[in-house]
């Protein structure tokens, strides 16, 4: 599962409301929920977003709401992949659940910067920053986890194991 | 082995002898929550999971809570997907506006929620039940989904930081100064992936209503849940909400913790938390120089009783400064009769207050106190992130009833003991 795209970074600490704002929150559309992604710390991001792009976020990324409204507006904007030193854990089961591939590396975070061009294997965890030439390795899933992503979400899972 | 009582819970719950930290468990879970915002993706996620009905009728809680009564057509509508769905699966603990209040003060006052359950919620704050000695915990929509379905959810069992509390609060400090105090300590990552545990001789003088503020903030510090042990207080508690047969689990003496914390309750001040992170606390008497234009006194944090009764004693006799606008809302329906009763409301409104319905409203930016650029509010509730209560250039700055009120009075932060 290869993923390829440029790098939008953010900071530490990114929280639900600024990923997506509650004054959306009426609706659950996922591309209504895309239109309005990040807009509160980076107006442009809509903007310049492309299909398989990734982002980086610092520690804690996703904190706050549980909002899943924040993972499915991260996806449906074309993300490929969150790449962050820790995230926020309802944010990390969310995600998990809904299909949108995450990685922790700290390493990662601290050194891919903006535009830098990311391609990821979401299977092995392996992280190449093909601006700078360096390779990352993110902790691999545990197996439960794994066959979650592998079923394709939660949803999947369960149906065909309960 | 000997565990904690997260661990004992969890075990109990995912039908083995034991657990510990980082293994990864099914647990049957005895409640599934919901509001207005999260429900609607999980009703949509719902069929997707292959049953046809809920697992059980009676052991979910539907509370449109968030932007109701309904702010806006858009909000009108996913109310209305909420209660046809729980008319469709005949949900006993559907709320409809009337009986409804913030989720988080309605479940224990509605005796839904006992010590040794095991809650989801698809909201942040459900973490608010370990106040009672359960294992609580917020998830998203499709999690919640899958809990309708099967009654069941996958955790990885946390490892635990103690915090063990000694002797008893200064006047004028609450369980909310207390947790404030514990997030600027330890960061809002602080506690990722674990539990937080509150014990020693301290916990006896925490009210209920302080226990359920520290609890509800657990998630504030990045933690999992946030559980205090079951003592006098919290059974009578239980018994007077009409809670089920509480089920009593107690850390074991050489339970093993990540971490032990200990903090003197009379060591913490009144303490507030200074935009754009709750970490980022100072004690209330050095905010004389920050003006405010709004106070809110509310939310799933601090819309309980006592609350109401703090705040009211600091407005009684006095007026909320010039160009101050303060906002009440009582959490649920019968906090706003019992409030109502003891005459709060006629403090509240001779002092300039506005008194709201219950609702979750202005603590996420719905409605019902928005702010504008470069106002600033003083508020009880539980994040201050960017643009959380309305436009990004504003700031919110969390504090307990007493330290809301005495701002309000002000018209700049203010400890309560100043006045």
């Amino acid at each position: 599962m290869n993923r390829e795209g440029r790098a939008f970074r953010y900071g530490d600490n990114i929280d639900t409301d600024v990923i997506i704002p509650a004054r959306y929150l009426n609706t659950s559309e996922h591309k209504e929920l895309a239109s309005h992604c990040m807009e509160d710390i980076d107006k442009d991001f809509v903007k310049n977003v492309k299909e398989g792009d990734i982002i980086v976020g610092g520690k804690n990324f996703g904190c706050g709401s549980s909002r899943e409204h924040a993972p499915i507006a991260i996806k449906a904007s074309g993300i490929s992949c969150v790449i962050a030193a820790t995230f926020a854990r309802i944010f990390f089961r969310n995600s998990i659940n809904i299909g949108l591939p995450i990685l922790e590396c700290p390493e990662a975070s601290r050194e891919i910067q903006s535009g830098d061009v990311v391609s990821v294997d979401i299977s092995t965890g392996t992280i190449v920053d093909k601006t700078t030439g360096k390779e990352y390795k993110a902790e691999p899933f545990p197996p439960f986890m794994q066959k979650l992503i592998e079923a394709g979400g939660l949803a999947e899972y369960i149906k065909e194991n309960y | 082995m000997p565990m904690t009582m997260t661990e004992k819970i969890l075990a109990a719950a995912a039908g083995e002898k034991e657990v510990h930290p980082g293994q990864l468990i099914m647990a049957n879970l005895d409640m599934v929550l919901g509001n207005d915002i999260t429900s609607p993706v999980a009703i949509k996620e719902f069929p997707k999971f292959g049953k046809k009905n809920v697992f059980d009728k009676d052991r979910i809680a539907l509370v449109p809570d968030h932007f109701t009564p309904n702010k806006d057509i858009k909000a009108a509508e996913q109310c209305a997907c909420v209660r046809a769905f729980a008319k469709s699966e005949s949900i006993k603990n559907y709320f409809e506006v009337g009986q409804a209040g913030v989720e988080h003060a309605l479940l224990p006052e509605q005796g839904l929620v006992t010590a040794g359950d095991v809650i989801i919620g698809a909201d942040s704050h459900t973490c608010t039940y370990g106040a009672v000695g359960a294992f609580s915990t917020g998830v998203g929509s499709t999690d919640m989904a899958a809990g309708m379905a099967i009654g069941k959810a996958w955790f990885k069992v946390p490892q635990t930081i103690l915090f063990r509390l000694h002797g008893s609060f200064r006047p004028y400090v609450t369980g909310k100064d207390l947790i404030l105090h514990i997030i600027g300590m330890i960061g809002v990552d602080g506690a990722l992936y674990e539990a937080m545990e509150f014990a020693g001789e301290g916990v006896s003088s925490l009210s209920m209503d302080d226990r359920f503020t520290v609890s509800n903030m657990a998630v504030e510090a990045g933690a999992k849940n946030g559980i205090f042990p079951v003592d006098d207080k919290t059974l009578a508690y239980l018994k007077e909400s009409g809670a089920k047969e509480p089920r009593i689990y107690q850390s074991d003496p050489d339970a093993v913790y990540d971490r032990i914390i200990d903090i003197d309750l009379g060591s913490i001040v009144p303490t507030v938390s200074y935009p754009h992170l709750p970490e980022n606390t100072h004690p209330a008497s050095d905010g004389a120089g920050i003006k405010i234009d709004q106070v809110v006194i509310g939310s799933c944090t601090n819309g309980r009783l006592s609350d109401l009764r703090a705040a009211a004693s600091i407005l009684k006799g006095r007026k909320v400064a010039d160009g101050v606008r303060c906002i009440v809302i009582p959490a649920t329906q019968k906090i706003w009769k019992e409030a109502m009763h003891e005459g709060l409301f006629d403090i509240f409104i001779d002092s300039g207050c506005v008194v709201s319905t219950p609702t979750c409203g202005p603590c996420l930016g719905g409605y019902m106190g928005i702010l504008a650029k470069g106002e600033r509010c003083v508020s009880t509730t539980n994040r201050n992130f960017v643009g959380r209560m309305g436009h990004t250039e504003s700031e919110v700055y969390l504090a307990s009833p007493y330290t809301a009120a005495a701002s309000a009075v002000k018209g700049f932060i203010a400890a309560p003991e100043a006045l």
